[in-house]
């Protein structure tokens, strides 16, 4: 992917970025995410029926890259099942840490594939992933995994 | 000014956060290289020369603080590791013991974590009662608002001299002669104004006081807790052991020596102190006078020029430090630290450690500038360069 592309896909998800704010029932589950460096601060809503996510929401306050990179991630986890989301998650963290991975499982995700080049940024681009492995080890508790 | 002094300075950086910490001049490192290289030695314990020599310029800097201070004894200054520490002893090992339940404490919503936290742990321990004096529509504290907020339960008022948020210089002396008319225990967080300007404990009437060495050109790890003699005295040690005991016996019998040393326990950052005591050196031999000019003058100029770039809001352009806090019209502000670092320019975003002051700011996070000696207006025209390109700022920022 060109840089002129990856960055027009991050800008759009910065500023139309998908179902933030988006109203959201008792139904969902609600997960904290923020960065002890730095100032994000995000609360994702999950809602889950058998073990689908079917619909996601964010609120709060952060950078363009964790704010673009929620996006990105939650629209793309809708409908996904937990074992799906579960290797979505692996590719990306490979992906950020350098590792080899899985271009094809992680579609528009890969615009974030250069983000090791600021180490500083690495963590924005892993914040709304900290909330879905939370969102996951809720759920394992909850089925006594 | 003195930008010869300072290593950091050949890094083509510019750097804007002084209110974190600051730059170390050379001589700073130097003496500290000393002691490591020419007379490395625990303090209080040895009888050889090079471990005399260690108490000798350990307890001169005692001194140094006592007179940068106006402290009437050095008795009254007690080595911590910043101001965190001093202000935790404070609260923790004075406040504790000498309030009741129900007393009140004045604090501000703009005071930093560590003068905060202390507080509400003693509140949820004890059940003090912590009260919020009203800022002004400036975010200042006035004296009225500070008088008119005291009770007859009011028993302590804790603040920072200067706040490293908005930046705005309280009237401790007001305040101070306040608190021992109504026989109010003083609390002064010094940590952002003692590198700026002069801060006077007897004549401002302050109980305790606490600041770091960092902030001023030392190094990290090392700061000062003062308290009146008769206070000080009173302070319980939160940490015992070694170097703070005259002796102890298997029955249990224990005597603590006197201040400042009961406060003082184990091997002290003896490079740390020495290198406090330089940097007051560099300090005085410059003066608060033309540091506190040359702060303002490049916030002046600062603040004129940035009134050209319509996108850029400043929230506190009336304090009277060298503290800017800011934000690009509908960018957050670390993507505009980040922006700036592109330009080898640093400021801090975020909520500064004042994270109550969201109450008043209506905004959560801002960047925040904040000038010290060695800045130029050079450096300010580079930042104002930059902030007139901040059109562009996502092309850099993603």
């Amino acid at each position: 992917m060109n840089k002129q592309l990856r960055r027009e896909i991050i800008l759009d998800n910065y500023q139309h970025p998908f179902h933030k704010d988006k109203e959201v029932d008792d139904s969902y589950i609600k997960v904290n995410t923020n960065n002890e460096s730095c100032i994000d601060n995000l609360d994702i809503y999950f809602k889950v029926e058998n073990g689908v996510i079917l619909d996601v929401s964010f609120k709060g306050e952060a950078c363009a890259i964790s704010t673009s990179c929620s996006s990105i991630l939650l629209r793309y986890l809708v409908g996904k099942n937990l074992n799906e989301v579960k290797v979505i998650l692996d590719e990306y963290n490979k992906m950020i840490n350098e590792e080899e991975y899985d271009q094809d499982i992680l579609k528009d995700l890969i615009v974030y594939s250069d983000i090791y080049l600021q180490p500083n940024r690495k963590n924005c681009a892993l914040l709304p992933v900290k909330a879905v492995l939370r969102l996951l080890d809720n759920l394992g508790e909850k089925n006594g995994n | 000014m003195n930008r010869e002094d300072f290593k950091m300075l050949d890094n083509d950086i510019v750097y804007f956060d002084n209110g974190a910490t600051t730059f170390k001049p050379n001589c700073v490192i130097d003496s500290m290289n000393d002691y490591y290289n020419n007379y490395c030695a625990n303090a209080h314990r040895g009888d050889y020369k090079i471990s005399n020599k260690v108490d000798i310029e350990y307890e001169k800097v005692r001194e140094k603080v006592k007179d940068l201070i106006g402290a009437s004894s050095s008795e009254e200054i007690v080595f911590t590791s910043g101001a965190t520490q001093s202000l935790n002893m404070i609260v923790l090992g004075f406040m504790a013991h000498a309030l009741k339940s129900g007393d009140e404490v004045l604090i501000t919503k703009s005071e930093h974590a560590s003068n905060v936290l202390p507080w509400m742990e003693l509140q949820k321990k004890m059940g003090i009662v912590i009260k919020y004096i009203p800022l002004n529509d400036d975010l200042e504290l006035t004296y009225d608002n500070v008088l008119n907020s005291i009770t007859s339960k009011t028993k302590v008022i804790s603040i920072a001299h200067v706040t490293n948020t908005v930046g705005d210089i309280r009237p401790i002396y007001e305040i101070g002669k306040l608190c021992k008319e109504k026989n109010i225990y003083f609390v002064v967080d010094a940590a952002q104004s003692i590198p700026h300007r002069k801060v006077d404990v007897i004549e401002n009437n302050v109980s305790f006081l606490a600041f770091s060495a960092h902030k001023m050109l030392g190094p990290t790890g090392v700061g000062v807790l003062y308290g009146k003699k008769e206070l000080l005295e009173e302070v319980v040690p939160i940490f015992v052991g070694g170097g703070m005991n005259n002796y102890f016996l298997s029955n249990f019998e224990v005597e603590y020596s006197p201040i400042p040393n009961r406060l003082e326990a184990g091997t002290p950052n003896v490079a740390g102190v020495i290198g406090m005591g330089k940097a007051i050196d560099y300090l005085m031999n410059i003066g608060y006078e033309k540091i506190e000019k040359h702060e303002e003058d490049l916030k002046r100029y600062f603040l004129e020029k940035v009134k050209r770039i319509k996108n850029v809001k400043i929230y506190n352009p009336n304090s009277k430090s060298g503290i800017v806090l800011f934000n690009i019209d509908d960018v957050f502000a670390q993507d505009t630290a980040t922006f700036l670092d592109y330009y080898n320019i640093c400021v801090r975003s975020g909520n500064h450690c004042a994270k109550m002051l969201i109450d008043e700011l209506g905004i959560k996070n801002t960047c925040r500038i904040s000038f010290y000696l060695y800045n130029t207006k050079e450096e300010v025209d580079r930042l104002i360069k930059a902030l007139e390109n901040s059109k562009n700022i996502f092309d850099i920022v993603i």
